[in-house]
């Protein structure tokens, strides 16, 4: 009883006596799984994740109770058994690969001297993209939900261009806009000698476009919501509408806007199709660390790609944590007010 | 007397406005600021892909599009996009019914689970089943042996695509769901409805909306899908060539307008994905106005 209260409440389930269990369970079978691949039989590593497999049914299924709804066990079994075989036994690919190199050959993968020049492009360029995104995705946020002007239900509806347009039309499209002769080129390069295409601010160019709707629709349900009445508190105490807007609207936008500045970044991180086109990729200047992996496939050094992948990887799970984290923060923040 | 209040009444409403609105030039620079945006970020590309597939006349733009690798394209395209939508559809529906519906240990982690291919790469969305199928991989050589293709061929290209689109359904579903909470359920079942009676009759009408709005995006994704695809395709011309690759194949070769009649068919469905996904957003909003 006190534990369905807690789950309806928190979406955080309560810790309870067994959980260690589950992540005990968890962490052996990750150890032993690492040590047979270690071993270097190829298919014990694989027959070891279908182990993990039904672990983790087993354990899931202990756990369910007499249940009012039906369908618990089903919807378990199909769910688990899909996300194990199409996402998580072939992501574990990457990891056991990676274990069976030696260290040295990992270091070598890793700390190549492209592969370290596409880490801080596709690092620097993911950062600056998603700070462009902040400004003007809070921007357009603001005006879509307080003002009204002509066209904007269209502006509304065309934000999520960027999601719907596959990246490789949104890459052959920018390149054409910003090369030489192209409609913003042209200005570009040949009026101020701005260089967008084929250069590292092409790659800004692209990561901007594809994370823009990111922080939009993330800034704007909270801005929906925001009730007006504490504006007009802060101005009945005296406030001017500068003051107000800088210590009372923004500061009720700080976790939307993080939240989407991070899934902004990672989005870009790992952005492939709109990049390459306008990027020229020239090694050791404008060739991003996804960029990195085709090619080192393309030559087929596989240990080299998977090493890579698995930096990536590493990087990518530690942002969805945090965005994970900063969405719970936010969701207690607008629960509290 | 009533003027003297009415005037008294709006002068308290101006300063109120005054605070919580913003002076008009404010309201001109950012809506100047964000159109401008706008204008050079999202309407630009979009206007120029279907500029550039035109240059030529529409007679070269129709002649790109029938070509026989084209067509080929389009076929692959819509086979990946035929089966990745299904098999979502009933991930979707398990998932979201099992993290909507029930409370059990581990619920938060599968969540997080399910969100895992958003954050992944798309190029290592490929690469893992490189390094599962390939003739070096894990179950490769046995496949080869008994005759099975999977990575530069369609299979691989139906795997990439499933990866990629796997968490539309459920991300769409989950919260809907979870926001209708379980009693009309539990009456169903107490009322004596088996499972998926009272799932097609209570639970499917309460989010077909929801449901269709995934199905929308999960299909847009599916067929737009470059990276992944590429890693597994081999881009073989006329057999494991998606719509996106074609695109790309027909830009290195420097067949720009041909390229761009390619894409502006994918723009389109970018377009159609958008106005779709805004009539269901009106469906939705009216629904809830109705119901409330």
């Amino acid at each position: 009883m006190a534990e369905a209260a807690l789950n309806r409440f928190g979406s955080v389930p309560a810790p309870s006596s067994r959980s260690w269990l589950l992540w005990g369970g968890a962490a052996l079978v990750g150890a032993v799984i690492y040590a047979a691949s270690r071993g270097g039989t190829l298919p014990g590593g694989l027959l070891l994740a279908v182990y993990a497999l039904f672990a983790l049914l087993g354990i899931a299924l202990a756990n369910a109770r007499s249940r009012v709804l039906p369908g618990f066990r089903l919807s378990l079994a199909v769910t688990i058994l899909m996300l194990f075989l199409i996402i998580l036994i072939p992501l574990s690919a990457v990891f056991i690969n990676t274990a069976k190199l030696s260290w040295s050959q990992i270091w070598e993968a890793i700390s190549a001297p492209r592969a370290v020049a596409s880490y801080k492009l596709s690092f620097t360029a993911s950062l600056l993209a998603a700070a462009v995104n902040v400004v003007f995705g809070l921007i357009l946020a603001w005006i879509i939900t307080r003002y009204r002007f002509p066209g904007r239900k269209l502006v509304d509806a065309l934000i999520d261009l960027p999601f719907a347009l596959p990246t490789a039309v949104a890459g052959i499209a920018l390149t054409a806009l910003y090369a030489p002769n192209g409609w913003f080129g042209s200005f570009l390069e040949g009026q101020l000698g701005i260089k967008v295409a084929f250069s590292q601010l092409g790659v800004l160019v692209a990561l901007t476009f594809i994370g823009l709707p990111f922080v939009v629709r993330t800034v704007q349900p909270v801005l929906e919501d925001l009730d007006t009445e504490y504006e007009e508190a802060a101005a009945s105490l005296g406030a001017s509408r500068a003051q107000t807007v800088w210590k009372v609207v923004l500061p009720a936008l700080y976790p939307a806007l993080l939240t989407g500045f991070a899934m902004a970044f990672a989005r870009a991180l790992g952005e492939y199709g709109s990049v390459i086109f306008i990027a020229g990729n020239i090694p050791l200047v404008s060739e991003i660390t996804p960029l990195i992996i085709i090619t080192k496939l393309e030559q087929y050094d596989y240990a080299g790609a998977t090493a890579i992948a698995a930096v990536m990887l590493i990087v990518s799970f530690a942002l969805l944590l945090a965005i994970n984290a900063l969405q719970v923060w936010s969701s207690r923040r607008t629960e509290r007010s | 007397m009533a003027g003297g209040t009415a005037s008294l009444y709006a002068r308290g409403r101006e300063t109120q406005r005054g605070a919580t609105r913003d002076p008009a030039w404010t309201r001109r620079l950012l809506i100047g600021l964000g159109l401008t945006f706008f204008a050079l970020f999202l309407l630009a590309p979009l206007a120029l892909v279907f500029t550039e597939a035109l240059r030529k006349g529409w007679s070269a733009y129709f002649s790109a599009l029938a070509e026989p690798d084209a067509l080929s394209a389009v076929r692959l395209t819509l086979l990946a996009a035929a089966i990745a939508v299904p098999v979502n559809l009933v991930f979707g529906i398990a998932a979201s019914w099992l993290i909507a519906k029930h409370r059990f240990r581990g619920r938060t982690l599968l969540t997080t689970l399910i969100d895992l291919p958003f954050s992944v790469s798309p190029v290592i969305a490929g690469l893992v089943y490189v390094l599962v199928f390939s003739a070096q991989g894990w179950l490769g050589p046995w496949l080869l042996d008994n005759g099975y293709k999977v990575i530069f061929a369609v299979p691989g290209i139906v795997l990439a695509t499933v990866f990629v689109t796997f968490p539309f359904i459920a991300r769409e579903l989950i919260p809907l769901m979870e926001s209708q909470g379980t009693e009309e359920e539990e009456a169903a079942v107490v009322l004596g409805a088996s499972g998926w009676t009272t799932f097609l009759k209570v639970t499917l009408p309460n989010v077909k909306w929801g449901l269709l709005y995934g199905v929308i995006l999960c299909n847009a994704r599916a067929m737009g899908e470059f990276g992944a695809v590429s890693v597994v395709s081999g881009h073989i011309r006329g057999l494991t060539n998606t719509m996106p690759l074609h695109v790309e194949i027909l830009y290195n070769e420097y067949q720009f307008s041909a390229a761009f009649a390619v894409a502006s068919l994918l723009a389109l469905l970018a377009l159609v994905t958008l106005a779709l996904k805004t009539f269901v957003e009106w469906r939705v909003a009216s629904a809830r106005s109705e119901g409330a």
